[in-house]
């Protein structure tokens, strides 16, 4: 089975806009693959300033996903403790996702997935190919063909895009579990400055679609779910706050926010003053 | 393309360098009112004595600028120095060949040997070091260390002797991921004053030994100036216009910055006063690069005192080596429980002011609440050759 074969359903049937609901953590879930994810909060794991500080965000984050660079692990499965960054992550906790972070091109990217499947890690892929290491954006072309190589070799692969509609078609097409479009470039903090893009992503997505890296506030995080996509990933915005795990919970709140808002429709956009009471509510 | 020695001539370096003395109180605070030096004219106001009334400010915008990029980690590394045979006269180096010290290539099985106590204390990221001699260094010895030591050392970048593309691909496919390249001075006259002897006179060739490795497929470039053989501020106007040309012709590089201030060595070099850089000057520069070059990796050695690293921690460093040898074969003479040095290394290079070994420096790094960062790159990134398409 491939990433595409499980059944993945972008929206919660209980979240056409209009309907009732009283709550939706119960039953809303992030469906990715054959998995299911009560938080819809991805989390990443660099630029913490402890292990521990990192250990305690990510549990205040709620998050069940977690992000690990592969270059910064200990692969050959000893104990190493100048590489331990997986000792972190209870793995009865959390599905942790491997990421090819520091990969040029796709030969790279499709090595390093091996090595971590070789290493016990989950076949979950996160698929990073960032060749310009200045600013982190992703190459679409090596994407689109270690994505192809990983699904082909039953990967769960969940590639970082920069927001792009019809790359994040293609990358469907070929068998990725979603797609993950960038808001503004990693680290930045610049929020949903790719807003018109994710709206056409999301528009068109057959597969979960997790907004990926800028967001720097819980506002950005909010408004990202509230456009409806199923999750978002952050990193920058939580490791170096001045409270991390503080600002974790904010991030785990605003998510939560933002998919109820989108669940329940947001009101529509006038130009034009609506008064509260009718104004003509004399005729009736 | 164009490269660097090319249009070299052409830059008014000297110019930007010396208005730094008209630059106003009003000129600074516009460049720290938008957070970023957008051009050469800008960096060159943040290095003018105008801006050293607003040191603080400086160093607050490129601690955030830092933390938002690089997080709140610094990352380690040690040099390992393989050999100092040369057949280069460079006035202000101890490996210079009319200096009368023991001359010594490492051995490979002893190089392998050091790079397992260097892991032991935690290194996975190593800068090999050599002179330069076509008998000793320049005969595949280095290809052959990489190829040997890279099960252990995950992250190898190499400071040797510039060479042609056709030769640096061997220790590109060997694993080699870092070519590190100090132009000591882009002054030009006083380049050809410090270096009366030997290839490295060459002064254009090594301008552009970057591009040169970029080509071969290197991934890290390092490059800077070595601050104390001519005025400071023209140095850094010169690196800073070197690192925005690599950063537009070699993109897929990451781009590493040396701030090297000349220590005691081998030759008794007196630098000249008016050219010797205060702690407060370099801060200040350290802080305009930051400004300049959000992205760049910022490097500090064990040149610098243990007072100043500490402080440096979190205003713009993002790399750091701890505990070193700059002699080669040093680490077999420490003592491998405490990680100290001999009294006597008569064969380094020159003599390093920060001799805490690396866990109590980790353990400092900790303290002011930054996570030291050992491993930080996986061989199986490098186990092909990459190329630059």
């Amino acid at each position: 089975m491939n990433g595409n074969d499980g059944i993945i359903t972008t929206s919660n049937p209980l979240c056409a806009n209009g309907m009732s609901i009283v709550s939706t953590t119960d039953t809303d879930l992030l469906r990715i693959a054959d998995r299911t994810f009560s938080s819809r909060l991805l989390a990443g794991t660099g630029k913490f300033s402890s292990g521990r500080v990192m250990r305690e965000a990510i549990a205040a984050s709620e998050s069940e996903l977690v992000t690990v660079a592969l270059k910064r692990a200990g692969l050959n499965r000893e104990k190493d403790p100048f590489a331990d960054i997986l000792d972190y992550l209870e793995s009865d906790r959390y599905l942790v996702l491997p990421n090819t972070a520091g990969a040029m091109n796709a030969d790279e990217a499709v090595r390093i997935a091996r090595l971590a499947l070789a290493a016990g890690l989950p076949n979950w892929v996160k698929l990073e190919i960032h060749p310009d290491p200045h600013y982190l954006l992703p190459d679409p072309i090596e994407t689109l063909r270690a994505a192809e190589i990983l699904v082909k070799e039953q990967f769960v692969v969940l590639p970082y895009i920069n927001a792009d509609p019809v790359l994040a078609l293609r990358l469907q097409d070929i068998g990725c579990a979603t797609v993950m479009p960038l808001g503004s470039p990693i680290g930045s903090n610049r929020g949903l400055e790719t807003r018109a893009q994710i709206e056409i992503i999301i528009e068109q997505a057959r597969v979960p679609v997790v907004v990926d890296a800028g967001l720097g506030a819980p506002s950005h995080a909010a408004a990202a779910m509230e456009m409806g996509a199923d999750a978002v990933l952050v990193n920058t915005a939580i490791a170096v706050a001045r409270d991390p795990v503080l600002m974790a919970q904010a991030f785990s709140a605003a998510v939560a926010a933002g998919r109820t808002a989108y669940c329940l429709g947001l009101p529509s956009v006038s130009s034009h003053a609506m008064a509260t009471s009718p104004l003509t509510s004399f005729l009736d | 393309m164009e490269s660097f020695s090319g249009i070299f001539p052409t830059l008014p370096l000297g110019e930007l360098a010396s208005t730094t003395g008209r630059s106003s109180a009003h000129d600074v605070e516009r460049i720290l009112r938008q957070g970023r030096a957008c051009s050469l004219s800008d960096f060159a106001t943040l290095l003018s004595p105008a801006a050293e009334d607003y040191l603080e400010q400086m160093a607050g915008l490129s601690a955030c600028i830092t933390e938002r990029h690089f997080g709140r980690v610094i990352r380690l590394f040690a040099p390992l120095y393989l050999s100092n045979e040369c057949i280069n006269v460079c006035r202000y180096c101890g490996f210079s060949r009319t200096n009368p010290i023991p001359r010594f290539t490492v051995p490979i099985l002893q190089v392998e040997k050091e790079t397992r106590l260097l892991a032991a204390q935690g290194f996975r990221s190593l800068l090999l070091v050599a002179g330069e001699h076509p008998k000793f260094v320049n005969n595949g010895y280095v290809q052959s260390v990489i190829e040997r030591i890279l099960p252990t050392a995950p992250s190898i970048a190499i400071e040797i002797a510039p060479m042609e593309t056709e030769d640096y691909l061997p220790i590109v496919g060997a694993g080699c991921e870092g070519l590190v390249v100090y132009q000591e001075t882009y002054h030009e006259e006083t380049y050809r004053e410090m270096h009366p002897s030997g290839p490295k006179k060459r002064f254009g060739w090594r301008l552009d030994t970057p591009e040169r490795g970029y080509a071969a497929g290197f991934r890290r470039l390092g490059i800077g100036a070595l601050y104390g053989l001519y005025d400071w501020r023209y140095e850094a106007v010169a690196t800073a216009a070197h690192a925005l040309h690599l950063l537009r012709h070699c993109w897929k590089a990451h781009l590493n910055l040396s701030f090297p201030r000349l220590r005691p060595a081998a030759g008794g070099f007196a630098p000249d006063e008016r050219f010797i850089i205060s702690d407060r000057e370099l801060v200040q520069l350290i802080c305009a690069f930051r400004i300049l070059l959000p992205h760049a990796g910022l490097v500090l050695s064990t040149r610098e005192s243990r007072q100043f690293r500490d402080g440096m921690v979190g205003l713009g460093i993002t790399q750091m080596s701890a505990g070193s040898s700059t002699e080669p074969g040093g680490y077999s003479n420490f003592d491998e429980n405490q990680w100290t040095p001999p009294a006597d290394q008569p064969g380094e290079q020159f003599h390093i002011a920060d001799e805490r070994p690396p866990a109590e420096f980790a353990r400092m790094i900790r303290r002011r609440g930054y996570e030291p960062v050992w491993k930080d790159f996986d061989r199986s990134l490098v186990s092909a050759t990459t190329l630059p398409a």
